[in-house]
């Protein structure tokens, strides 16, 4: 702390109405159809008596297909044409989300070390009073996401699974989020 | 796939100091009924900040139009209610602003309705009026909005239960790590005292999410003027420092 310092605005949950203010045309498109190696990644979002969250948000944040964010300006995203780097979902009545983007290439770990492929995830809803944040993993990296020092600091396989998205058999992935509950998803404090 | 093995030109990021215990409200907080349910219950792993943690998007292009932070635009006729000006700076911790970053806003009508299908409040909807803006802060990191004071509104959550007037606020920051989702309130309003939502919120960080009258703002002949700044994380002293030896 110096000086200087300002104490952070608190957070609020983004309420019933968020589809008003966080709705964007081609938000779930982290690259536009059609590109190479593109996929959707589509689960659900569910609270701790297993129903729907009909009013959630995700948002996903990665690196591209190399594994960089390309920049000088830590807040770039201009890695690759047409690749924005960010998704995100409103929920529907069914609690779905889907993003539709690439698999992102092994990012540092800052001590020399490779992380496996992964979205940085934030998701909001009514009932949330602050965004929680997780990751997703891919199923079909088991030799990167081993050594991976986030999935290996957890406590166990049952919490590792929760991170990892499943190949849908047409391409894509399947991960369902779970906010409560004997599934509940692993959470960070970043 | 490819793979990235030399030293990523991000690794002097600066790192984001967590918040202080009380600033942020506590997920599970059951006065707030929808809490319940949706609350995550196991204490959350720290994660060391990285460089998916340390970057963010830049967001704006083909997203904010000038017109985006006017609310009462874009009708023949201007929305019912007090037109207020909503201003102030983005900033981070150490007092620096957040230039160029998406600022999104949305809220009530006048009569405390949204526009929106889940919305089934008895009160008018305002043909003049959609609740939603967008900008892009300056150099100095200042945003304005133009806009109508919401109303208050009834909600399930108990009974009698009625929210204060609020603007919902979403911000980026400049990472992953500083993304924050808000509501500011009014001044002296009454309802603040009753608000779970608001009440969820340790006491003495409660004032940071109320607007302030700006007499030296407002516009003779136009609109009343609030200042609300936003301030995000700062930055910790030395990047990767104290995150990366949490256990």
């Amino acid at each position: 702390m110096t000086a200087s310092s300002l104490l952070s605005t608190p957070a609020q949950t983004v309420g019933p109405y968020l589809s008003i203010g966080l709705t964007w045309e081609y938000g779930e498109y982290v690259v536009s159809e059609g590109r190479a190696g593109a996929f959707w990644i589509r689960g659900r979002l569910l609270d701790g008596a297993g129903d729907p969250v009909p009013d959630g948000l995700v948002e996903t944040w990665q690196a591209d297909q190399d594994g960089e964010f390309g920049h000088a300006d830590p807040r770039s995203a201009s890695a690759g044409e047409g690749f924005r780097g960010f998704g995100r979902s409103l929920t529907g009545p069914d609690g779905a989300y889907g993003i539709h983007t690439l698999k992102p290439g092994r990012v540092s770990d800052g001590e020399g070390g490779l992380q496996a492929p992964h979205l940085d995830v934030s998701v909001f809803a009514r009932g949330l009073l602050h965004r929680v944040v997780t990751r997703i993993y891919f199923a079909d990296e088991s030799a990167a996401n081993g050594p991976d020092p986030v999935l290996a600091a957890l406590p166990d396989e049952a919490a590792r699974s929760t991170l990892i998205a499943q190949p849908d058999g047409a391409g894509g992935y399947t991960h369902d989020i779970r906010l409560q509950g004997d599934h509940e998803t692993v959470f960070f404090a970043v | 796939m490819s793979t990235s093995a030399a030293p990523p030109a991000g690794a002097a990021l600066p790192s984001f100091r967590r918040d202080p215990d009380g600033t942020h409200p506590r997920l599970l907080s059951p006065d707030y009924v929808s809490t319940r349910l949706r609350a995550p219950l196991r204490a959350p792993i720290d994660l060391p900040q990285r460089l998916t943690e340390l970057t963010g998007p830049v967001l704006g292009e083909g997203l904010v139009y000038e017109d985006d932070a006017d609310l009462t635009r874009g009708y023949s006729q201007g929305p019912a209610g007090q037109r207020i000006l909503v201003s102030g700076r983005l900033l981070d911790g150490d007092g620096r602003p957040i230039p160029r970053s998406l600022v999104e806003i949305w809220q009530a009508n006048a009569a405390g309705r949204y526009r929106h299908d889940r919305d089934t409040w008895q009160a008018p909807l305002d043909p003049n009026f959609d609740g939603m803006g967008r900008t892009l802060t300056d150099d100095e990191g200042r945003y304005i909005f133009t806009t109508i004071k919401p109303g208050a509104y009834p909600w399930r959550n108990h009974h009698n239960a009625w929210r204060p007037a609020h603007i919902h606020f979403s911000v980026f920051g400049r990472s992953f790590t500083q993304r924050l989702v808000t509501q500011m309130y009014f001044p002296d309003d009454p309802l603040l005292a009753h608000d779970p939502i608001v009440s969820a919120v340790p006491a003495a960080a409660r004032d940071r999410m109320i607007a302030a009258f700006s007499l030296e703002d407002t516009q003779p002949d136009w609109a009343l003027a609030f200042s609300f700044d936003i301030v995000l994380r700062g930055r910790a002293a030395t990047p990767f420092e104290t995150e990366e030896a949490a256990p």
